[in-house]
């Protein structure tokens, strides 16, 4: 334009510019860090929101693990007879529990993510990203009130047994439930970018992740696996050895077989890295499309 | 040189029509197609005017099509146009959230949006906890919320529900608390859409102050979306007027709104009906005809400041032995009352009657005026309202020389004044 020309000027600088299509890799990191205070307080938001006008508040953490930890003891301990590797039952199913709990808490909620903020993310912008973020995060205070919960039964049966476990194996307790973070966000965003324009990936999200447990030595322990066929498929799996890991950094028993980590840090990582490719492609415009 | 905030160049955005299936899973695979062969995307080229009352032949609509221009430093550009013009659209791309699908738009500063009030309020927290919230999601710091919490309660005049959920407050606390924190983000483009539709009248000048402070002290450039004519009067320099997703014109406020205002306005001079069957009124009265003649001394001259106006009137009576009278009323084109005469009242029998209404030279100030013509029985009751009939165009007639803005004031007399 003719009318441009005249204060057209090449070292110009412009904060801002929209353009079409970004580069591949401009996963606007820099810009979720910028908003750092946002994620903190949708973090708040999250926690406080849900338990407004409940007596039990933040108690109902409890009582989930608690029954689901009944009827797995009933279900699998007592009818289907499987054994726990040594473990006390309770721990057993209960640690599993915690972290599997985590695990699909963030998936689900992070797979929803375009959807379910639809509103929001129409009127304002801030890097797309925090809410999966916030999400993950939300979650993992969750988990601790339900890791407190066990080392709670776990020291009562410490007391009544005279036998409870401590040792440097805690220490990869962190690292284990960061794997598991990663990998439901890995996984969560992917299908929250596909889920924008066609919705049947929320339709399976919804069952899949049932099925998944199954899949996971969350009820059974690997070894109880071994010798038959499908023990491959299971040990696969990615989740397998940060399930495993977790129960031998609890107890001290089990298999922590590093290779297995290391191989579900690779997914992982490849998880992550496709993840937020497709985000980053899809948040531009999924509002034309969700 | 000015010094330029907003550019946007050549902007379109096309959107897709239609439901979300099969149909449009084989358009993304073909797409997908094109792409992966280095080709341009097929489905650009059939994009359609955005006309929502034509049907159209293809799925896909241009909501904006080859928008261009710039906006400066603390200017308050209003945009205004109908609904479907494509305005919201244009917002949507300035406050990011969507993308053009070609051209580009160029920021300088921090942009924030207040598309629409309240935005990420949620209904269970406090006052107190929303206006952190809402303002991290538009993009402030915990500390810049922290040094202005005290002005934006006080804003919003909600003191005493600080610590109270939001979804206890009022619709009009409720807006002017999210205003107050998008008001107080001292960002240096603000975009406002229709936010000032909801909030009591108190609220609304509150509102439309804080944004006149917000461009004319601090120097910051707002882009200000409504229909209110009057609001976009008062507060903007500049208005982008759109259409069918088109630029139709951009210039200064008076320009833009008159050439809107006879474009969407009324601007017949005549409403004559001969069949008494069809013709506007009811079971009392019909109208038959609302001119206005303006006495001029030739044929095609424009109506100006200086020209008589006679406002005649005709209509069927079917009530017997009442009182009538007229009353006209004078509009300006914000819908401001400039005037309102009564006829005499009379005993009109039935059938035909007729009268005229002369407005002065020299009272009428320059402008859109539109004429409502009410029949009133018992000089008491409407029998009918005749709303915004006829519409007319006082022009100018100042002549080169003196001042040339707009002149101020609703009329334009000419009293008696001395000067010694």
């Amino acid at each position: 334009m003719s009318k441009h020309s005249n204060t057209e000027n090449p070292t110009e600088h412009w904060d801002l510019i929209l353009k079409p299509k970004a580069a591949l890799f401009d996963l606007q990191l820099k810009e979720v860090w910028k908003y750092r205070d946002l994620l903190v307080l949708f973090v708040k938001r999250d926690f406080v929101a849900q338990y407004k006008q409940t007596i039990l508040g933040p108690l109902w953490h409890f009582i989930q693990p608690i029954f689901t930890t009944i009827v797995f003891l009933l279900v699998f301990g007592k009818i289907a007879n499987i054994p726990t590797d040594g473990i006390n039952p309770v721990l057993f199913y209960m640690s599993g529990i915690s972290i599997w709990n985590y695990f699909s808490a963030c998936l689900t909620a992070t797979s929803n993510t375009f959807v379910a903020n639809a509103g929001i993310f129409g009127k304002v912008y801030f890097p797309r990203l925090v809410i999966p973020l916030s999400t993950v995060l939300s979650n993992i205070v969750k988990f601790v009130i339900q890791f407190f919960l066990l080392l709670a039964v776990m020291s009562w049966y410490g007391i009544k047994t005279g036998h409870f476990y401590f040792g440097v194996s805690w220490l990869l307790i962190p690292l284990l439930v960061l794997m598991m973070a990663g990998l439901g966000l890995g996984l969560g965003i992917i299908i929250s970018s596909l889920t924008t324009k066609y919705r049947d990936f929320s339709v399976l999200i919804g069952f899949a992740v049932q099925l998944l447990m199954y899949a996971t030595p969350v009820a059974y322990p690997l070894s109880y696996l071994s010798g038959k066929s499908f023990a491959a498929w299971i040990s696969w799996n990615p989740l397998t050895p940060i399930v495993e890991a977790f129960r031998f950094a609890l107890f001290g028993t089990g298999s922590a077989y590093g290779t297995g980590l290391v191989y579900s840090g690779g997914v992982i990582a490849l998880l992550l890295f496709l993840g937020l490719l497709v985000f980053s492609k899809v948040e531009r415009t999924f509002m034309d499309t969700v | 040189m000015t010094d330029i905030v907003i550019r946007v160049e050549n902007l379109s955005k096309q959107y897709r029509l239609g439901s979300v299936g099969t149909g449009s899973l084989i358009q993304d695979l073909n797409r997908t197609w094109y792409l992966v062969r280095g080709k341009e995307d097929p489905y650009l080229k059939i994009g359609e005017v955005n006309d929502r009352t034509q049907k159209g032949n293809s799925d896909y609509v241009w909501a904006l099509q080859d928008i261009n221009f710039d906006v400066n430093h603390g200017e308050v550009l209003g945009i205004i146009g109908r609904n479907g013009a494509g305005k919201s659209t244009l917002l949507k791309i300035l406050s990011r959230t969507t993308t053009p699908t070609t051209g580009s738009v160029k920021i300088k500063g921090r942009v924030a949006s207040l598309l629409e009030v309240g935005t990420g309020f949620h209904p269970e927290l406090s006052g107190r906890e929303n206006i952190f919230l809402n303002g991290a999601i538009l993009g402030m710091s915990k500390q810049e919320i922290k040094s202005k919490f005290e002005e934006i309660v006080d804003f919003a005049g909600v003191e005493r529900y600080i610590d109270t959920p939001v979804k206890r407050y009022s619709s009009g606390m409720y807006v002017r608390l999210a205003f107050g924190v998008a008001a107080h983000l001292e960002p240096e483009i603000l975009i406002v859409d229709e936010v000032l539709a909801v909030g009591d009248a108190e609220f609304q000048k509150k509102a439309l102050g804080k944004m006149k402070d917000v461009s004319r002290q601090d120097g910051r450039t707002v882009l200000f979306v409504s229909h209110n004519m009057t609001a976009i009067k008062s507060l903007c320099s500049k208005v982008l007027y759109l259409g069918n997703g088109q630029k139709i014109q951009y210039d200064h406020t008076e320009k833009v709104i008159n050439n809107y205002l006879s474009h969407n306005a009324n601007s017949s001079l005549l409403q004559s009906f001969d069949d008494q069957l069809t013709a506007p009124g009811n079971e009392f009265v019909k109208v038959k005809r609302l001119e206005i003649c303006p006495v001029l001394n030739e044929l095609n001259e424009p109506i100006t400041v200086n020209t008589h106006i006679n406002v005649e009137f005709e209509f069927w009576n079917e009530v017997d032995d009442k009182e009538i009278n007229l009353s006209l009323h004078l509009f300006t084109i914000a819908q401001e009352c400039v005037f309102n005469v009564g006829s005499p009242a009379k005993i009109l029998t039935k059938g035909l009657h007729k009268g005229i209404c002369l407005i002065p030279s020299n009272l009428l100030n320059d402008g859109l005026y539109m004429v409502s013509m009410m029949i009133v029985i018992d000089r008491s009751h409407a029998l009918f309202n005749y709303e915004n009939a006829v519409s007319f165009e006082v022009n100018e007639n100042r002549t080169p020389g003196g001042w040339h803005g707009k002149w101020p004031g609703f009329i334009r007399p000419q009293l008696d004044f001395t000067l010694d």
